[in-house]
C-alpha cells in the first residue's frame, strides 16, 4: 500500500490563472460550482497591455470586429472563434466589462466593443487596434486628432517618449516628447515602481505641478501605463484635472500595471463567487479512467496533492507560457495533463519558415478539441484561451478576446452540462 | 562542490524569461529602495556569483526569505531559494553578527525564558532594556516580542495520554508553541482528539529555520536533522502524519530544509518531509472525505483572515478559509496583502526593522478598515507582528474551530 496522498473534491478545478482561466473560474463559481484555481504561477495579464484585443487584423486592419467576424470565422473553420461562435463574443466583453465596474477599483472601467476597434498607440508610437481597453487608454485614439505630448520619465527606462512622439508624428497626431522630472528613491523604476508612485495624492499633485507648464494648451497628454494601481481611475481623474487636459496612458513593457490592474478585477469576482485559487500548485499529471479525468496532481511542498472534480478547465496557454513543448525527438507535448495536441507539423513536414514574421508552421499549434472546445480523449475537459489551437494572436490582434470569449464559453458549456446532470438525477 | 540540488536550484534560471511577475509581487522591493527585486538579486546577479569567489552583491541580505516571488513564477524558477543561498555565501563572507546566532536559538531563549518568564517579559517591556538590546544586540527596540508563557507545551503534553483510539497523528509542536502559546498546542490537541485521533508527541526541538532564514546554514541543517530522525520513527507506517500549527516551521520540513539546505539525499528528512502537513490542510482534506465534525456552534463575530507568505509557499490555497466557513455566523474577511513584514526573525532587526513595519502597512490598513473584532493568521510570527501593529487580538485560525465545538468549556 502506499502512502496516503491528500485528496480534494470541486465540480469544477480550472487550470491556469491567465484571462482564460480565471473568467471561466470566475462565471462558474458565480453560476453555483465549486470551483478551485490550480496554477504554476501568476499567469499572462501581468505581460500583457491589458486591453481586450478580439481582431484587429484579418489580415487587413479591422475596424469593426463586429462586421468581420462572420467573414474570418468563414474563412478559418478550425479557428478558436469559429467553435466560440461570433454571436458568444459580446455577452463574455459585456460579463467582463461588469465585473470590471463592480470590482476593487473604484470608478475603473473599460470602454468601446466589437462595434468598432480603438486605435491607440503602443509604447514604440505604432497604432494598434483594440476592442475594448481601459477608459484611462481610449483618450490615446488615432481619431482623436488633437496633438499629443508624449510624457517620458528618466527613471523608467522601459518607455522612450522620443521615440513614440516621432512614430506617432509620421503617420498620426502631430505628437512631440517631454520630459518630465520625477524623484525617485532608486536609480531606475519600472513601471510598477512608478505606478505605486501614482498612488499617492501627493506624489502626484507635485508631479503635476512640474509637469503643468511643459505641456500646451491644445495637447493630449499621453503617460506610460503607470497611473497607479489601487485607484486608476481616481489618479487619472486628478491628473486630467491638475493638468486641464486630456490624459490617456500608453502601455509599457512588462510589468503591466493594467494587466495587473485586470487580474486584481477577476480574482476579485473569483473571491466574491467563493471560488478557490491555489498558485503554485503546478499540475504535474492526471488520474485516468477511460475517456475522462478523475483527478489531476499538482506538486504541493512535500507531497503531491490530488484534486477531483466532474469538470476540469484546462487554460494553461501554449508554447510561449510553456504549457506546450517540444522534446528532444521533436515530438510536441501538452504538459499539464498529457492531451493531444492540433496543428503540429507532421514528421516531415516543414517546421520553420525562413521569414520571421511570417505564419510559422508550428504557430498554430493547440489542443485537440470538438467543436463544443471539448479536449479530444477526455470528455470532461473543456479548453480555454491560448491552449486552443487554430490562432495566430500575435498576428490577428485576438489574444484576449479567444480568452475571454472561450473561458466564458466553456463556463456555461460546464453549468450546462451540470444543470442536466441535476435534472436527471434529482438531489 | 556542486550537488544535485544546487544543480536544480541553478538549473532553474535558465527558465527566467525575465518577465517581472516576481517583481510585481515582492513585498520588499515595494516598501524599500534597499531591496532592487528578487528577479535583479536571483536570476540576473546570479551570474556574478561565481563558485569559490567573493560576493560582489549585497542588496540580497535585504530579502526577507518570505518566498511569494518563487510562489507567483510561471515559469517555475527557484528564485527565493537562489536568494536565500546567495545569503548564505554573503554572511559566510562578511561575518555573522552575534544577534543573529541568538535570536535564531528559540530553544536556548525558551529554556532560559521560561523558568524566568515574569522578569523576562518585565525586560522585553522595559524601555531602557530594550534601549540596551538594540545598542548592544541591534534588535529594534520597538519589535513585536512574544512573552513567555511560563510554561512549556511538552511538559503539559508529557503530563497527559491521548486516548487510543487507532488512528494516530503526530503532533509537530512548534517552538512558538512550545515556549510562548503553548494553549495553542492544547487546542490543537483537542481539535484532533474530538475527531476521534491519538495525538502522538514525540520529544522534538526547533527546525532550524531561523538559522537559515539568518543564513547559518551549517547550524540550520544539524538542527532540521535532529528533528527528522526524532519525527521520522513515528510515520514509518503508511498512514500516519505529522501536523503542525506553524506554516513556517511546517515549510520548513516540508520542503525548504530539502532545497534550500541541499538536505534531498537525507531519508528521515524525506519521509517526514512528505508526511507533513499544515493542520488546516490536514481538517479541510478530512471534512473533504466527510470525516470532520461538524457539530460547530454559532460565533457572531467578524474577522479579519491573512495567510502568512510561508503558509502560501505550501502550494495548497488557504484551507483555512474554507474551515472558518464551516463555522455558523462567524464572518471572515479575507486580507488581501502580501506579508505583514516580518517574516521570522526579519523584522526584529534593528536595521530592517522600519522596512518590515512599511511591508506590513497594507495589511495593517486593510485590517483596521476591515471592522473585524479578531484577526486570525496560520503564523505565530506574523500574529505578534500583527498585534504589535495593529493593537487587535490575532490568534490561530483553529482557535475559532475550538470554540466552535465547545471545547473551552464556554456554555
Amino acid at each position: 500500500m502506499s502512502p496516503r496522498t491528500p485528496e480534494l473534491h470541486y465540480d469544477a478545478v480550472v487550470i491556469g490563472a491567465g484571462t482564460a482561466g480565471m473568467t471561466a473560474a470566475a462565471r462558474l463559481a458565480e453560476g453555483g460550482a465549486r470551483v478551485c484555481v490550480l496554477a504554476k504561477g501568476v499567469g499572462s495579464t501581468h505581460l500583457a497591455p491589458g486591453t481586450i484585443d478580439v481582431l484587429g487584423y484579418a489580415p487587413d486592419r479591422v475596424e469593426e470586429p463586429e462586421g468581420a467576424l462572420p467573414g474570418f470565422i468563414a474563412e478559418h473553420p478550425d479557428h478558436p472563434y469559429a467553435l466560440i461562435g461570433a454571436e458568444a463574443i459580446a455577452p463574455a466583453l459585456q460579463w467582463f466589462a461588469e465585473r470590471v465596474e463592480a470590482g476593487p477599483l473604484p470608478g475603473y472601467r473599460y470602454v468601446g466593443g466589437l462595434d468598432r476597434n480603438h486605435l491607440l498607440p503602443t509604447a514604440v508610437g505604432v497604432m494598434r487596434p483594440s476592442a475594448l481597453v481601459p477608459e484611462t487608454m481610449a483618450g490615446g485614439d488615432e481619431r482623436a486628432r488633437e496633438a499629443v505630448c508624449v510624457v517620458g520619465m528618466r527613471p523608467l527606462r522601459d518607455f522612450h517618449a522620443a521615440l513614440c512622439a516621432a512614430n506617432l508624428s509620421r503617420n498620426g497626431p502631430s505628437a512631440r516628447a517631454v520630459e518630465a522630472a520625477v524623484e525617485v528613491d532608486r536609480a531606475d523604476v519600472n513601471s510598477l515602481g512608478l505606478a505605486r508612485r501614482f498612488d499617492d495624492p501627493a506624489w502626484r499633485a507635485a508631479f503635476a505641478a512640474k509637469l503643468a507648464p511643459l505641456v500646451r494648451t491644445e495637447e493630449r497628454v499621453a503617460l506610460p501605463a503607470v497611473l497607479g494601481l489601487r485607484d486608476p481611475h481616481g489618479a487619472w481623474e486628478d491628473l486630467q484635472q491638475r493638468l486641464g487636459r486630456a490624459v490617456f496612458e500608453i502601455p509599457t513593457l512588462p510589468p503591466s500595471v493594467p494587466g495587473m490592474r485586470l487580474f486584481e478585477i477577476l480574482k476579485a469576482a473569483l473571491r466574491a463567487a467563493r471560488g478557490r485559487l491555489v498558485l503554485g500548485a503546478e499540475v504535474i499529471g492526471a488520474d485516468r479512467a477511460g475517456g475522462r479525468i478523475e483527478a489531476v496532481r499538482t506538486h504541493a511542498s512535500g507531497h503531491d496533492v490530488h484534486y477531483h472534480a466532474r469538470w476540469f478547465v484546462l487554460a494553461t496557454g501554449g508554447f510561449a507560457s510553456g504549457a506546450i513543448s517540444i522534446a528532444s525527438d521533436w515530438t510536441a507535448h501538452e504538459n499539464a495533463l498529457d492531451l493531444p495536441l492540433r496543428g503540429f507539423p507532421a514528421p516531415g513536414q516543414p517546421r520553420f519558415v525562413a521569414d520571421y514574421f511570417a505564419e510559422q508552421p508550428m504557430a498554430r499549434t493547440g489542443v485537440a478539441v470538438d467543436g463544443s472546445l471539448r479536449a479530444e480523449g477526455a470528455e470532461n475537459v473543456f479548453v480555454a484561451g491560448a491552449s486552443l489551437p487554430g490562432s495566430l494572436p500575435w498576428k490577428e490582434g485576438s489574444g484576449d478576446g479567444i480568452a475571454l470569449a472561450s473561458g466564458h464559453k466553456v463556463a456555461q458549456a460546464v453549468l450546462d452540462a451540470e444543470a442536466t446532470s441535476k435534472l436527471r438525477t434529482p438531489a | 562542490m556542486t550537488t544535485p540540488i544546487d544543480e536544480l536550484l541553478r538549473g532553474s534560471l535558465d527558465h527566467c524569461v525575465k518577465c517581472t511577475i516576481c517583481e510585481t509581487a515582492c513585498p520588499v522591493a515595494a516598501a524599500t529602495p534597499l531591496f532592487p527585486g528578487p528577479k535583479y538579486a536571483g536570476p540576473q546577479a546570479e551570474r556574478y556569483r561565481v563558485a569559490d569567489e567573493p560576493s560582489v552583491e549585497w542588496s540580497v541580505d535585504y530579502c526577507s526569505g518570505c518566498g511569494i516571488c518563487t510562489q507567483v513564477c510561471p515559469q517555475g524558477v527557484k528564485i527565493a531559494e537562489i536568494n536565500a543561498q546567495a545569503r548564505n555565501k554573503l554572511k559566510n563572507q562578511k561575518g555573522v553578527p552575534l544577534r543573529d546566532r541568538i535570536i535564531t536559538r528559540p530553544t536556548w531563549l525558551g529554556r532560559l525564558g521560561t523558568p524566568a518568564a515574569p522578569i523576562a517579559n518585565w525586560s522585553l517591556t522595559f524601555k531602557p532594556a530594550r534601549l540596551l538590546g538594540e545598542k548592544l544586540l541591534k534588535v529594534h527596540r520597538d519589535a513585536a516580542a512574544p512573552e513567555f508563557a511560563g510554561r512549556r507545551f511538552s511538559t503539559w503534553a508529557r503530563k497527559r495520554t491521548s486516548p487510543a483510539t487507532g488512528r494516530k497523528v503526530v503532533y509537530f509542536h512548534n517552538c512558538g508553541t512550545e515556549y510562548y502559546e503553548p494553549w495553542e498546542g492544547e487546542k490543537l490537541v483537542a481539535i484532533l482528539e474530538h475527531n476521534g485521533f491519538e495525538v502522538v508527541v514525540p520529544k522534538q526541538d526547533c527546525c532550524g529555520l531561523p538559522l537559515q532564514s539568518s543564513g547559518l546554514f551549517g547550524d540550520a541543517r544539524k538542527v532540521v536533522l535532529r528533528l527528522a530522525k526524532a519525527l521520522a520513527p513515528h510515520v514509518r507506517d503508511d498512514d500516519t502524519v505529522i501536523v503542525g500549527n506553524a506554516t513556517s516551521c511546517t515549510l520548513m520540513l516540508k520542503r525548504e530544509a530539502r532545497e534550500i539546505l541541499g538536505l534531498e539525499d537525507d531519508p528521515d528528512l524525506r519521509l517526514v518531509s512528505e508526511r507533513t502537513y499544515d493542520i488546516c490542510e490536514f481538517l479541510l482534506e478530512l471534512h473533504d472525505r466527510g470525516e470532520l465534525k461538524t457539530d460547530f456552534k454559532p460565533i457572531d463575530e467578524t474577522i479579519a483572515y491573512h495567510a502568512p507568505c510561508q503558509q502560501q509557499g505550501h502550494w495548497i490555497g488557504k484551507p483555512a478559509l474554507e474551515l472558518l466557513a464551516l463555522v455558523p455566523g462567524l464572518k471572515v474577511a479575507e486580507m488581501d496583502a502580501r506579508c505583514c513584514g516580518i517574516a521570522g526573525t526579519y523584522g526584529l532587526k534593528a536595521e530592517k526593522y522600519d522596512i518590515a513595519m512599511a511591508v506590513g502597512a497594507n495589511l495593517f490598513e486593510q485590517i483596521a478598515s476591515s471592522g473585524a473584532d479578531a484577526v486570525a493568521c496560520d503564523s505565530e510570527t506574523c500574529r505578534w507582528q500583527i498585534t504589535h501593529a495593529t493593537k487587535q487580538p490575532s490568534v490561530h485560525p483553529i482557535d475559532f474551530l475550538h470554540r466552535a465545538y465547545g471545547l473551552d468549556g464556554a456554555a
